[in-house]
């Protein structure tokens, strides 16, 4: 017995929609399990990780803190896969963002005013976009892989702000901790939610996304990056240039990846610190993807996946999980995703191999 | 194994009555034997489509059986059914009197029932015997074995192929061959092929027929899709004809004429070209390439060499050629796909545009009709609308600002739909979901209703039904009346010499003088034709 891999006969467009659904279904069953495994109460673990996170004000409030960023980097990377360029990178655009708009913040600590904050956003997507560059230049330059290109240079990004932050930006009179100082209040997000930490910036990622699907669906640029992911001759014979799309969607990318990241210092940590992400970079793939490409599918899928750090921290303290769990549950619904939308196209077979010899 | 089932066959075939269908019995011999393959109540609906309803018809052993119908008639749709592509909503197949199920196309091997599809798909890096064993189900381990029979094989049926030699090196006559022979090594007792022809010259195709009156001596069952009714007449036993996806006449080709099979098919009066009167030369220059060079972009094509052409207004210049000789890297040169290496080696309208994009190069009155629809002329899985979008948006002027007026490029793709007779649904079909044929016509009618200045085609009928092919061709006559300049590249004499009025031949990248097509001789062309890609008698000694 052999076991071959066949196209499908037909794929129907309404099971590529259904796939998310699947994952997710998929994702908590095997959640059931795991925490079994673990030796807690499934039940009352699946309760801690996907319903008791929403039931408190502050729940709900660190939701949105948590999707915004996911939302508003996923939104990039969605156009760029759209044409097929595949920046895996964003966590390090993030990061440049945040040094960029941090030093910003840092820059005018002395100072008041509504420009700072605004100020500070265009550093963030100058320095973000400033960092995809690379990938950009040598990918159409030298036709590098942008994915190991940009997946690399996170690497680079993380220790660049190690550097700051333990050297030239470290707070004078932080008693030698590894961080600055705190933001001035004009340098710091206006809070919508009284007495939580949602910061505009979910409103920002919210916009984001309607511009995000107004730009795919209705204007020239969006259809030339759908031409050039689905058939890239085509694009070339209608003349749309693939170079400059490939530099619209790097920066793209890396302005609104940079621009989070500018976010995430002056809204919820006040502060430029060694560690500013809990990889929002890396999980915004996997929401990109869950919200299949669509700028409105990825504000649901920014919010599910914002639930799952959610989950994580409570299973973490409720339940004594290790905090791995989160990343677990990330990787289940990736997996499961691609293991359902695989098993839409084509389907496993048993196949009896004919008698030797002819 | 096939043995044994055909012994036990042979056993109870007497014992069940034959229904009487549609289809032709060529011999006596089938009155005592079961069809090979007979299908009832094939019946396939797709989203806004029923390509095939209450389909039935019975191919005899040993008989040539041709399926003919109009572009979106429901050919392909049927016999990618048979060969397990596709799954019936309803109806059966019987293979040798027996109800099968096939669900896949591994099945349908295992039954004996080959597929050549018009597309193939080799890899061109690779041997002829790796490719052979890669589409194989079971190529068993001793390759040299393997090699030993697809040389015994391709030999006794007249297909001489090179186990050795690597698939990029052939022709596209040679490349079908492998297909073919791939089929053959499984010992089918059914061959399927959809549209074998559309892509050979001349003489590929008598080959092919004697290769195929073979097997047919030997019992093998053939159905053959094709528009060309001359070879269906002079190749096939029997006939059914398919119309809007039922069956609406069976005939014998040989009795009827390519006229009358065309009426059947259309089920209306067959109105042929109106030829034009004599070639004007009048018109101004409109286009020029002056020693135009460019290494090939496939690693490895021919590269075009010092090219020299020139095109008036209100002319049909035809580029006839044997397929790999550099075509389409010289449409790409043109179009702008691919820049020249100097502006003044393509010219329009005296201007030089050599190093300008497609886009800016359209904006200038070119348009042009790539060879490959799928993918490249169109995008399979956009709407027509957006296929409309595609090459119609700056000259048609579907843009609002950085926006995409999507009403206007939809009024365009239905009055494409409407003008050329293209079969779908509506605008918001996706393109790659409609017959080869009916892509191919709405490709050619986006880029003739934008009256280019100059329009660039590359085998504007391929796969076109006759009613469909004269439309364009009448189309392209008619834009050439208004002073339009047009260059036709196309494997297809016949159409050549009806739509031309100069002939050139490109061969091994190199374009000879045009020449009045009012005198030259098809033995001239013939002649020129035949260059480095011309067939080879044995594949190797
Ligand atoms: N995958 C699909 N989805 C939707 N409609 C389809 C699909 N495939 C075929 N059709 C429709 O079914 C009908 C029959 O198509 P089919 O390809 O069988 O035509 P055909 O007879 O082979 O035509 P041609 O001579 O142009 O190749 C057409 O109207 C086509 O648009
Ligand atoms: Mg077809």
């Amino acid at each position: 017995m052999a076991l071959k891999i066949e196209a499908r006969r037909q794929i129907s467009t309404r099971m590529l929609y259904m796939t998310p659904f699947i994952a997710v279904a998929a994702t908590v069953v095997a959640g059931f399990f795991l925490f079994m495994m673990l030796g807690a109460d499934p039940f009352e673990a699946l309760y801690v990780f996907f319903i008791s996170p929403l039931e408190t004000k502050y729940g709900l409030s660190e939701l949105g803190v948590k999707a915004a960023p996911l939302i508003m980097i996923a939104i990039g990377l969605a156009l760029g896969y759209r044409a097929n360029i595949w920046n895996i990178g964003a966590e390090g655009q993030l990061t440049l963002g945040a040094v960029c708009g941090g030093a910003v913040a840092l820059a005018f600590w002395e100072e008041q005013g509504l420009y700072i904050l605004p100020l500070m956003a265009l550093a963030g997507m100058a320095g973000g976009a400033a960092y995809a560059a690379i990938p950009a230049f040598l990918k159409t330059k030298f036709n590098v892989n942008e994915i190991l290109t940009s997946l690399m240079l996170t690497y680079v990004a993380t220790l660049f702000l190690a550097v700051l932050v333990f050297g030239p930006l470290k707070d004078p009179m932080g008693f030698n901790f590894p961080q600055s100082r705190m933001f001035s209040d004009s340098a710091t997000l206006p809070i919508i939610w009284e007495e939580t930490r949602l910061h505009i910036g979910f409103v920002v990622a919210l916009l984001a996304a309607v511009a995000g699907w107004v730009l795919l669906t209705r204007s020239i640029i969006g259809f030339q990056i759908r031409t050039l992911g689905s058939a890239p001759a085509a694009a070339r014979y209608a003349g749309f240039d693939r170079t400059r799309l490939t530099w619209f969607c790097l920066m793209l990318t890396g302005a609104l990846a940079g621009l989070a990241g500018t976010f995430e210092v002056a809204g919820p940590i006040g502060q430029l610190v060694p560690n500013i992400s809990p990889g929002y970079g890396f999980t915004a793939i996997i929401v990109a993807f869950l919200g299949r490409l669509h700028p409105l599918g990825i504000i649901a899928s920014g919010l599910l996946m914002a639930l799952s750090y959610m989950g994580g921290e409570n299973a973490q303290i409720n339940l004594s999980l290790p905090q791995a769990v989160t990343g677990v549950f990330q990787g289940m619904l990736l997996f499961f995703l691609l293991a359902s939308d695989f098993l839409v196209r084509y389907r496993v077979r048993r196949v009896k191999p004919l008698a030797e010899g002819v | 194994m096939v043995v044994m089932t055909q012994r036990h066959m042979l056993h109870w075939r007497y014992r069940v009555l034959r229904g009487l269908g549609l289809g032709m019995e060529p011999s006596d011999k089938a009155v005592k034997e079961h069809p090979r393959l007979e299908l009832s109540g094939i019946t396939k609906a797709f989203p806004g489509v029923i390509a095939n309803s209450d389909v039935g018809f019975k191919v005899a052993p040993g008989e040539i059986h041709a399926l003919l119908g109009e572009n979106g008639a429901g050919k392909s749709t049927l016999v990618k059914q048979i060969y397990g592509i596709l799954k019936p909503d309803s109806g059966s197949i019987l293979w040798d009197g027996r109800e099968v199920d096939i669900p896949s196309p591994h099945a349908a091997r295992a039954l004996g029932i080959g597929m050549v599809f018009q597309h193939f798909s080799l890899f061109e890096a690779m041997t002829v015997l790796e490719n052979v064993a890669l589409g194989m189900d079971d190529p068993g381990k001793d390759r040299v074995a393997l090699a030993k029979r697809i040389r015994q094989v391709s030999e006794s049926y007249g297909l001489p192929l090179d186990p050795a030699r690597e698939v990029h090196t052939l022709s596209v006559g040679e490349r079908q061959r492998i297909e073919i022979v791939r089929c053959l090594l499984q010992s089918p007792r059914l061959l399927v092929m959809d549209e074998p022809t559309s892509v050979l010259t001349p003489q590929e195709v008598g080959k092919l027929f004697e290769t195929l009156r073979k097997l047919k001596s030997e019992g093998c069952s053939i159905l053959y899709i094709s528009h060309k009714l001359n070879e269906i007449k002079e190749l096939c036993d029997g006939a059914t004809i398919l119309r809007g996806g039922k069956v609406v006449a069976a005939c014998n080709p040989r009795e009827e004429t390519a006229r009358s099979m065309a009426q059947l098919m259309i089920g209306a009066e067959f109105r042929s070209v109106a030829r034009r009167e004599g070639g004007k030369d009048a018109g101004p220059v409109r286009m020029e390439l002056k020693a135009l060079s460019m290494a090939p972009e496939m690693a490895h094509g021919v590269p075009l060499k010092s090219i020299n052409l020139s095109l008036r207004g209100g002319e049909i210049l035809g580029i006839a050629g044997v397929a790999g000789n550099g075509q389409g890297d010289l449409l790409a040169a043109i179009a702008g796909e691919r820049k020249a290496a100097t502006a003044g080696a393509v010219v329009m309208d005296g201007k030089p545009v050599g190093r300008l994009g497609p886009a800016a190069r359209r904006k200038l009155g070119l348009c042009t009709v790539p060879e490959e629809r799928n993918g490249h002329g169109a995008v399979p899985d956009m709407s027509l609308t957006d296929n409309a979008m595609l090459s119609a948006h700056k000259r048609m002027g579907f843009m609002k600002g950085g926006f995409l007026d999507t009403a206007k490029s939809r009024s365009f793709a239905a009055e494409v739909i409407k003008r050329f007779d293209v079969r779908t649904p509506g605008t918001e079909t996706a393109a790659g979901s409609l017959s080869g044929g009916n892509l191919q016509k709405f490709i050619v009618g986006r880029e003739i209703l934008q009256k280019p200045e100059i329009l660039v085609v590359a085998q504007p009928t391929w796969g076109v039904d006759a009613a469909a092919a004269a439309t364009i061709q009448q189309a392209l006559v008619d834009l050439a009346a208004t002073g339009s300049a047009i260059l036709v590249i196309s494997q297809d004499l016949d159409e050549l010499l009806t739509l031309s009025d100069r002939i050139a031949v490109i061969n091994a990248g190199q374009v000879s003088e045009a020449m009045p097509a009012a005198t030259v001789s098809v033995e001239e062309i013939g002649l020129l034709m035949g260059g480095i890609h011309g067939t080879p008698e044995k594949g190797a000694a």
